[in-house]
């Protein structure tokens, strides 16, 4: 499978008349377009975790996250985010069976795995969408003011956080009552988890035409499918990303 | 495979089975799930701010890094590439990592 042993006996990859790198151009500056974006996430999930570890109250994210679409009030920590990253791995090795079958040359088999990992995107967004509006609207009572016992309804936003340390002895028609969180959480969450979902909208319009150039043979025409490979680059960097994001957001 | 214009490149065969494909996603399954054991560990067990936290996050890290690694290398083939092109993307990629 590699070229390395063999071809580097045989030619001098720097003298000129082939790509040094054995990369095709657009190859290559995707890997450094992901470098640079890569940058970009890790500056942003740096910056949460300053914040953070600054704080010294911060909501425990399985006591944040803990609902199921159709669950209800069941408390299932950290299952719904598993789906979620299972459900974008799946679409990750559909992607690289696209670009092996774009290796054989095979067409069929290329739509066939991109339409998979087109699926597997919109899945994925659907739940992030279902756990940005089950946070947004979710309403619960919140010690607002110490002094007059004054309790609202909080649902969480870039403003207000409803996730502070829970109030001893208060119940607020059966529930808990808690003072208000620390305010970046807002922030940082719908940030960072819109900046990757924006990624992986993107992603999915990048294979949506990818699909449709391969249906319509303008891969079969040129002899290649290195452009189903790029995009599967793009797509790999967006899973990558999210397990980080998983990692920051629920599991430290 | 020729592209053309000025650029060559030379051809390897790619893998005749997706053999590879699917052991390194049992590998990349297995690691979540184990994630998410100590994941929920974590939080049922309810541990004191102290070194078997830390040590359980800190495996929870590693176990992160150990899926990046698979992703890059087999997914997205770097591992397959010039040893050269592979430093340009690593060494910047493992300094970030150190200023992290």
């Amino acid at each position: 499978m590699t070229t390395t042993a063999v071809s580097q006996h045989q030619t001098k990859w720097w003298s000129g008349g082939k790509s040094p790198f054995n990369v095709e151009y657009g190859k290559l500056m995707m890997w450094y377009f992901l470098m640079s974006d890569s940058f970009t996430f890790g500056a942003f999930l740096i910056s949460y975790g300053t914040i953070r570890f600054s704080q010294n109250y911060w909501p425990g994210p399985s006591y944040v996250f803990n609902t199921f679409p159709g669950a209800g009030e069941t408390n299932l920590p950290l299952a719904f985010v598993s789906l979620m990253t299972f459900i974008l791995i799946m679409s990750s090795v559909t992607m690289v069976l696209a670009v092996h079958e774009g290796h054989h040359g095979n067409k069929k088999g290329v739509v066939k795995w991109m339409a998979w990992t087109i699926v597997g995107g919109l899945a994925f967004l659907s739940c992030q969408a279902w756990e940005w509006n089950h946070l947004i609207t979710g309403h619960h009572p919140v010690l607002v003011d110490a002094a007059t016992n004054r309790i609202e309804e909080w649902g969480q936003s870039m403003r207000h956080n409803p996730w502070g340390p829970i109030v001893e002895n208060v119940t607020y028609h059966g529930e808990k009552v808690t003072r208000p969180g620390p305010v970046a959480f807002g922030g940082y969450f719908f940030g960072i988890t819109g900046f990757h979902g924006f990624h992986v909208f993107s992603g999915v319009v990048i294979n949506t035409i990818m699909l449709i150039m391969a249906q319509t043979g303008v891969f079969e025409r040129r002899g290649h499918y290195l452009m189903i490979e790029k995009a599967g680059l793009y797509w790999h960097f967006v899973d990558l990303v999210w397990v980080f994001v998983f990692l920051c957001f629920y599991l430290i | 495979m020729e592209h053309g214009v000025a650029e060559v490149t030379i051809h390897h065969e790619p893998a005749s089975t997706t053999k590879r494909i699917w052991k390194v996603f049992w590998i990349l399954l297995i690691i979540t799930i184990v994630e998410l054991t100590l994941g929920i560990s974590l939080y049922l067990l309810d541990l004191p701010e102290g070194l078997r936290m830390h040590l359980i996050k800190g495996v929870i890290i590693i176990l992160s890094l150990a899926k990046a690694y698979y992703i890059v290398s087999v997914f997205m083939h770097l591992g397959d590439e010039i040893r050269n092109m592979i430093m340009t993307v690593v060494v910047p990629l493992m300094l970030f990592i150190w200023f992290i």
